[in-house]
């Protein structure tokens, strides 16, 4: 590296620490708003595909299909200038003229909907992963189904994906660098345009770097205490990757 | 709904869209045969009983799986010149990226198949008079890959969807020359839905194809 004028105290000038930390909380509160969809969603929609109806499974697969397979990205750009064209006619003059934040929302929506079928995956599989034994065994005691569900699949599928849920997690904190296509100011779009105006791309890049790597260790740190209380007995613990 | 689509729009920007394709295709390519190459000589040196390599391994496999792939993008795209001191093509710098970044994933996927071939399995081999080059070959190799290979081409078509990332930096991939047309023709239902499409019938077809070989060839 020949010549580079190293000018970290730049960082601490306005506007750029302003737009550093606005960049935070913005795919900070991105991540979080779609992790309160993705969650609740996939979890649905991954219960629908260990149901005993066909159709019911039939619909969870074609979500998890459907979103799995187009580029996230690809999936930003049609919620963006695509779906506010094909909704009914007042509801696409709310969204393109009244909707606050619109660029912001339609982030969240799309990561939401996303992560959600990668979180169907992980209760999917979590609930498969119980032997079939144990579901039997509750409907011949006597259970509803929706009891099955409810006192033993759940409780037991939850507490085995905790660290795949934590990667989902994670992902679904990345992810949120790509609501920067449609012009959300998060934090890897302010380093972009701290970079743009100062020409100090390392000390830019490298802030962002650190900050993105601060909360996915914090994450994994928290989540592995999660997993540690709530581990099933007799079990072997897997950390959280 | 649909009564204005344009199917014209589509058929005359086929040939642009199709160099937009092939592109995708290519970065996609090199950068799945580049990461496995870095993705196994990393998995190698993590399993090696050298601590300190391995650590440095773990050490950057964790950092870049931690950082989301278009911040590593910017990083290549603006590190590559200013340390060579030549401008790089996008689609060198953007390749590097790629390759680094996929690496890190391939390496965990790889490491995960050698580890899950049960240790009395080289103990066997051994006893039975294997030498260890022999046990690795012949033993504990053709259980591991078997348990990767659809692991590693699911992670291959994740890496064909990601390649759209590309955009950032404003290489024409196949999703960069839709957007490309649909801004010129004011166009955006038919290009997007149609970029949409086309992953989805790829990817889709592509996993259920892994899926396939997954339960013929598993253990």
């Amino acid at each position: 590296m020949g010549a580079y004028n190293w000018n970290w105290p730049i960082l601490l000038k306005e506007p750029y620490f302003g737009w550093i930390v606005s960049g935070f909380g913005n795919t900070c509160l991105i991540a979080v708003i779609a992790w309160a969809i993705a969650f609740p969603l996939g979890s649905a929609v991954g219960l629908a595909r260990t149901t005993e109806l066909p159709w019911l499974r039939l619909i969870g697969t074609a979500y998890v299909e459907l979103f799995r397979n187009i580029p996230l990205l690809a999936q930003m750009f049609v919620w963006y200038y695509v779906v506010p064209e094909l909704l009914p006619n007042d509801w696409s003059q709310w969204v393109k003229r009244d909707m606050p934040y619109p660029q912001f929302y339609t982030a969240v929506l799309c990561l939401g909907l996303y992560t959600a079928s990668r979180v169907a995956e992980q209760v999917r599989s979590g609930i498969e992963a119980i032997p079939r034994g144990q579901r039997h065994a509750g409907l011949a005691m006597g259970l509803t189904p929706g009891q099955v569900y409810r006192y033993i699949l759940l409780p037991v599928g939850y507490r085995t994906i905790i660290p795949p849920l934590t990667s989902d997690f994670l992902g679904v904190f990345k992810n949120s660098s790509l609501a920067l296509t449609i012009g959300v100011l998060e934090l890897t779009s302010q380093a972009r345009q701290i970079e743009e105006y100062t020409f100090a791309a390392f000390e830019a890049f490298a802030t962002a770097t650190v900050l993105y790597c601060m909360v996915t260790g914090l994450v994994i740190l928290i989540m592995r205490q999660v997993e540690r209380r709530t581990r099933i007995a007799g079990t072997i613990a897997l950390g959280a990757s | 709904m649909f009564a204005g689509f344009d199917f014209d729009v589509l058929i005359k920007s086929l040939p642009f869209l199709w160099l937009g394709m092939q592109l995708t295709l290519q970065l996609t390519v090199l950068a799945v045969g580049g990461g496995l190459i870095l993705g196994t000589v990393l998995a190698v040196i993590r399993l090696s009983p050298i601590k300190p390599l391995s650590m440095a391994v773990a050490a950057y496999v964790n950092f870049l799986r931690s950082m989301p792939l278009i911040l590593v993008i910017f990083w290549f795209y603006t590190l590559i010149p200013r340390v060579t001191g030549t401008s790089v093509s996008s689609f060198y710098s953007v390749l590097i990226a790629f390759i680094m970044f996929e690496a890190a994933y391939y390496s965990e996927i790889i490491r995960a198949g050698i580890s899950s071939v049960r240790r009395g399995q080289i103990s066997a081999a051994l006893a039975l008079g294997l030498t260890p080059p022999q046990a690795m070959r012949y033993v504990v190799l053709p259980q591991a890959v078997r348990n990767m290979i659809p692991v590693l081409l699911t992670q291959s078509i994740i890496m064909l969807q990601d390649t759209s990332l590309v955009y950032v930096v404003g290489l024409r991939d196949f999703l960069t020359s839709a957007e490309i047309v649909a801004g010129r023709d004011n166009r955006p239902i038919e290009l997007y839905l149609t970029v949409a499409l086309v992953f989805l019938v790829v990817c889709f077809s592509a996993s259920r194809l892994v899926n396939l070989m997954r339960r013929r060839y598993s253990l």
